[in-house]
Formats: C-alpha cells, structure tokens, sequence
C-alpha cells in the first residue's frame, strides 16, 4: 500500500525524520494561507499523486489532452512556457494560491501514470531550503539477504535504477539486523559513504536511525528518501519521500491503513481485492480467470506463446466459489477491451464439478457477450466436463493448457 | 526414495481445530501421512481427527515423537507458530498459511539461523511437500502424483499440480515435490531443495518452476553451472509476459542485484545448460527431454 508524500513526511516527523515544514491544501485559498502560516519566502507547491515524475509532469484539464501533456512529461517533446508542472516555486501569498489553482482539480500527466494521469485533490505547501547536497536515502527488503537493507547514494535527484545501472559502486548497502535495527557503527559508515562530516553527519545518523526504527515498526516495504538533501546549515532533511506497506501488516497498522487513498487506486483491482482476487489489468483483449498465482501468470504466457494477449492476470485463489467466480466474470466483461474469456482451473481441492456449477450459475446471471473457453483438470475432471458440455450454453471446452490457449484466440480473432 | 518425508514421518498439524488446517489434516491422514496431533491453544485435552489435540508444541513432541509440522495458523499469529515448532525440535516445518508480513518472516528466518540452523522450514505460502504412496504434507491433490525417480521443486502451487500432471500423464514419477512458496523471505531456496535432490540416490532428475522476481533461478543456474548439481533439470519460468514494476518498483526490484525479470532468468538457466520449457504446457515433455 503506497501514501501520499505528504501522509509519509508527517509519519517520519513523528519517528523522529527531519522533513521541511509543510501543510497540506485542498483549496487555493488554503494554499495562500499555508504559504503565510510557513512565514512565506520561498515555498514550494506539490501536488499530491502517487506517480513519480512529478516535476516535470504536466497538469491538465480532465478533459485536456493527455496525449500532449504525456508526450512533454516524458521529454519526448519541447514544454511550452508557462506549462503548469507537478512542482512550482512560489515567493508570495498570490503566487501560492494561483500555483494550487493550477493543480487541485487537475489531472497530472508524468512519465510514471501514463496517459490516463492522477487527479490532484490536495497539493503540499512546503518551506523551500538553500540546498547544498542532493542525497539518496532508501530501504527495502532483500531478498537473497532476508532482511532489510538501506542503500546509500551521493547521486540524490536522479533515478536510483540509473545509479544502480551505470554506477553501482556508488551505492552503499547495509544490510539490517531486524532485532537490532541500524546500528550507530553502521549509521557512522553511512555518513563516511556519503561524505558527511561534523554536525551534518550528526543530524544524518539521527535520520539513518530514526528511517531504519520506523521501517521495522511499521511494516514499511519500500522506504525512499530521493533527495536526501543537506542544507546550507548542515540540516540533513528529507525533502521528497515515497513510502510503501507490506499489505499483509496493515491489520496491526489501523491508522496507516486509514490512509489508502481509493483514487490512487485501480478500481477493477481494489473491486477485486474485496471478494478476495487477486486483479492486475493488462493492455491485451483476452480475459483470464484462473486459480492460484503462478498457474494465472503462466496462463497469461501461454496466450501470448499462441499470438493471443492477455487482457489481465485474475486470481481467484485455490477455493474459487460461485460468488467469486460471478464477480471475477463482472469484473472480466466491465472492460470493453475483452472479447473473449479463457478459464483455465487446474482442480485439487477444488473439485471440477462444483467449479462448471460455479461457472454456470455465474454464465447465467451475466449477460455473456464474448466466446468463452474453458479449460478443467484435476479432481471430478469428467463430471465438470459433462456438466458444461450437457448445459446448451455457448461454452467452448477445451483438453489440455495448448487447446484451450489455441481455442480463445481463434476465437477472438474469429469475432475481431 | 526421497527427500525431507517419507513412511517414517510423524506429522503434527498447528492450526488443527481451524476450518482450512482441520479439512486438510484429514486429507493428509486418507492419503496415508502419519498424522500423530494437532495444536491449537487452549484446546489441549480434545480429539480431532482421532488424533490428540495440545496447547503447545513441546507438550505435542514429547507426547507424539511427531519430527514434523504443518502450519496452518492465520497470518498475524504464523511466525510465532514456526519459532514454536523449532524450539519445541521439530526438525522439519511446512508452512501453508498464506498472507505473513515480510518483517515476520525476516525475524523468524533470522531466529532460526541462530538458534536453531538444523531445522528445515519449508514455505510460507506454499502448497507443501509430499513423498508420492508414502507421505503428504500440505494442500496438493494427492492422487495426481506418482511414485518415481524426478524431483519437482516450485515456487508455486497450482503451476506445480500442473507440471506433476504433466509427468503423471507421461508414465513419469516423483521423488519428492517440493513447493518453497511465493513469499520474498521463505525458509528454503531453490538451491536448497536442488542440494537435497543432488544428494537423493533415488532422485535422477529434478524439474524446477520459477517465476519472476528476484534471484532465486539465477542462483539455481549457478549451482549447476559451478558443477555442484550434476542431474538433468529442466525448468519453466512463469510471468513472461507480467508488466514489470506492478508489484515492486524501484529499490526492491534493483536490491538483489538482478532484473526479476523472465528474459534474464530464462537466460541463466540456459545459460547453464538447463532446459526451458516455452510454453507451461512443455513442461512434462522438457523434463522427458532433459532425461534423455
């Protein structure tokens, strides 16, 4: 689960992150009075999306064209003066409250949403800082290590996977001991790693301390600190930062939980997550409903291995009963891009004849506009297939992963 | 002719008296697994299954001999359940439960190198372990199998009844099958599981699904590379055509050193002279092809 940065700078402030001082606005007028609160000079106004890119993005009307804006945000082509970006500099009252009015309402176009852009509904008003170092700060779990590990870069501001890409000698990993957190010999080998020195690298360990505690407190997946900056002062502070949560934890976080923004979120995936299927959608126009996570992936290759493309990875898990299986079909046909569905159920459990009486129960209370393929093996295998070949429904039954892949995709080119 | 369990297993079930951990038991014990116990707190004293129900491990060990377990206890308690079973001496844990916080699992999998390195964890958010005719550990429809000389380790679960269906309809058998799980921290590896394989007298071959995300085939090509795995192998690769970054961008995605992604996999293992089946149909036939 991804928060806003906004919603991140106030959970670090309170673990003890040093972050620039901010408020967040929904109005103009509230940005104006942010940008007074702060004690003006300068102030930065950012809008707040989940997509990184921000910068550089392009704020346009709902109804502007996003193909423009995708194509000046990607740098693919000139940006016009006096286009509205993600970020903007202000130095007075009407500034700030013109730069919101820019934003909120507006759907901003980075590189990282796509055509389809995010709605801003809130902007952060922030205190601008005389920047001497640009830093990069990030946590996350390792997988080959089994525990956390922080990573540290001088080269803040810039992508991290670059770095990793072209210098990965430049970025220091200390792996994390999960009982002890980050220890002050690890913190002071960071501050040498990223050329820190005296009070900066005081204030730095301070960070690299209280960053590691909040991870591990509070179930973070992803902790990014890009940049890190260290001011004129010697101040280090977090001046952008993007958190994730391990999903699976948030039963014991109930006020981050609380924070999930549904229109950050892909309405078809938290619909699906909400009867228990595991949704991701997909550019393609064949729709798959399948049980259990790699047999749904593999599914998917299997379409493309045939010339098909797969309209979306659908999960409905090992059980798979009517009520999911009708959602998971509601979900599959609410999108126009699918013209044809493939089900493919290797039953274990899960016997074959309850999920073709699943599967008819469902066919029956949807309005079934496109071919449907399915594909039973497993437990009751003959039953399930007698069970929907005997029904009178236009469903197409198939033997085998390659059958069924060869069936759905004749079958949607036939109706193409 | 196997690894991890066999004939002479004795299986205790945490989690029994729950509706997934109790339906599954009684799976287990029809196949013919020597289920010996269960464990649920505060209900020591009953029966499930026929079998005694304990209130913890330790208490279920002395009573049972059992020297495995099978994990069924819901996500916020799992972690807890797994250092339970290792201080109580169970060698051999399976872990089913699926959804476990990363961080639980990082403490745990730190625990048990520490205080417990012999104990073999298995999972989480696996389909389990069995030991074709002998012994059943876990969710997987036991009459697909067929006792045989090939290996099959996974990092999925209904992929594998897929790959052990494949075999089975090729007059094939299996050693052992082995699901490791899809969790980012789990007990044991690919590698793991191939050593156990490579030391198995009676396993010829092993076929081996992976899936995209970190290192693990990588790691897997290397072990055969560098000559510690000397047996046919033949592998699938699940998620080629999965949109990179859906579920872990940035830092996560660069951390282990590799893409995650399937080209990259695909190559290592060819790499290393394993043989990749293109479509997750050739599965079964590219392992016949590996054995030669």
């Amino acid at each position: 689960m991804k928060v806003h940065e906004y919603q991140a700078k106030e959970l670090l402030k309170g673990s003890g992150v040093a972050v620039p001082a901010g408020i967040v606005a929904t109005t103009p007028e509230q940005a104006g009075e942010a940008y007074e609160s702060l004690g003006g000079g300068l102030i930065v106004i950012k809008a707040q999306v989940h997509a990184g890119g921000r910068g550089k993005g392009v704020a346009v009307d709902p109804q502007g064209d996003r193909a423009l804006a995708l194509e000046i945000a990607s740098g693919r082509k000139p940006r016009p003066k006096g286009t509205a970006g993600g970020v903007q500099l202000v130095k007075s009252k009407a500034e700030a409250a013109a730069a919101a009015a820019s934003l909120l309402g507006k759907t901003l176009v980075t590189y990282q949403t796509g055509i389809e852009g995010s709605r801003v509904n809130k902007v952060l008003v922030t205190v601008g800082h005389e920047i001497a170092r640009e830093l990069y700060l990030g946590l996350a779990v390792d997988r080959g290590l089994q525990c956390p590990v922080l990573m540290a870069s001088t080269e803040g501001g810039v992508e991290i996977e670059t770095v990793a890409h072209e210098h990965p000698e430049k970025i220091h990993r200390e792996p994390i001991d999960v009982g002890l957190g980050l220890g002050d010999f690890q913190a002071r080998k960071i501050s040498k790693a990223l050329g820190l020195s005296g009070k900066a690298a005081k204030n730095g360990e301070v960070l690299f301390k209280a960053l590691t505690r909040f991870f591990l407190d509070q179930d973070a997946s992803l902790a990014e600190i890009n940049p890190l900056i260290v001011t004129d002062k010697d101040e280090v502070l977090a001046l952008d930062c993007k958190l994730t949560f391990d999903d699976n934890a948030m039963f014991r976080h109930p006020d981050i939980a609380a924070m999930l923004d549904p229109a950050e979120e892909d309405a078809a995936e938290l619909r699906a997550g909400k009867s228990g299927l595991s949704f991701v959608s997909l550019d393609g126009n064949i729709g798959c409903l399948v049980n259990g996570a790699g047999l749904a992936m593999s599914t998917m290759d299997l379409i493309q291995y045939h010339g098909g493309t797969p309209a979306n990875f659908l999960d409905v898990g090992g059980g798979a009963n009517k009520d999911q299986v009708l959602e998971a079909f509601r979900i599959l046909l609410g999108d126009p891009k699918v013209k044809g569905v493939l089900v493919n159920i290797f039953g274990g459990i899960m016997k074959c004849d309850t999920i073709a009486s699943a599967l008819l129960a469902a066919y029956d209370e949807i309005d079934f506009r496109v071919p449907l393929v399915v594909r039973l093996e497993g437990t009751n295998v003959e039953a399930g297939k007698k069970l929907l070949s005997e029904s009178g429904r236009k469903i197409i039954t198939a033997d085998g992963l390659t059958d069924a892949a060869k069936k759905i995709v004749a079958a949607v080119k036939g109706a193409a | 002719m196997s690894i991890l369990v066999n004939s002479n297993t004795r299986l205790i079930c945490q989690g029994i008296t729950g509706k997934a951990g109790a339906f599954h038991s009684e799976q287990c014990k029809a196949y013919g697994t020597n289920l010996v116990g269960g464990v649920t707190p505060g209900r020591g004293g009953q029966t499930a299954l026929g079998v005694p129900v304990f209130d913890t491990c330790s208490e279920a060990v002395k009573e049972t001999k059992a020297n495995a377990t099978m994990i069924f206890v819901p996500p916020p308690g799992a972690a807890d359940a797994i250092l339970e079973a290792a201080d109580a001496g169970i060698a051999l844990i399976v872990a089913i439960t699926e959804g476990i916080p990363v961080l639980d699992m990082a403490r745990a999998v730190a625990y048990l190198k520490a205080h417990h390195p012999q104990t073999r964890l298995i999972g989480p958010n696996c389909p389990g372990v069995i030991t074709p005719g002998q012994c059943k550990i876990g969710i997987m429809p036991g009459y697909i199998h067929k006792p045989g000389r090939v290996g099959v380790v996974s990092r999925s679960g209904t992929l594998t009844y897929e790959a052990v269906w494949q075999l089975t309809s090729l007059g094939i058998g299996q050693s052992t099958c082995v699901g490791i799980g899809g969790d980012p921290v789990n007990g044991s590896s690919f590698v793991d599981v191939l050593m156990m394989f490579q030391n198995d007298p009676d396993t010829d071959a092993v076929l081996m699904m992976g899936e995209i995300g970190g290192t693990a085939e990588e790691q897997a090509a290397a072990l055969k590379t560098a000559g510690k795995f000397t047996k046919p192998i033949a592998a699938f690769i699940a998620g080629q055509t999965a949109p990179p970054g859906k579920r872990m961008g940035h830092a996560g995605a660069i951390i282990s050193g590799g893409s995650g992604k399937a080209s990259d996999k695909i190559a290592a293992l060819e790499g290393a002279g394993i043989k990749v089946a293109k479509s997750p149909a050739d599965m079964g036939i590219t392992l016949k092809a590996a054995l030669g």
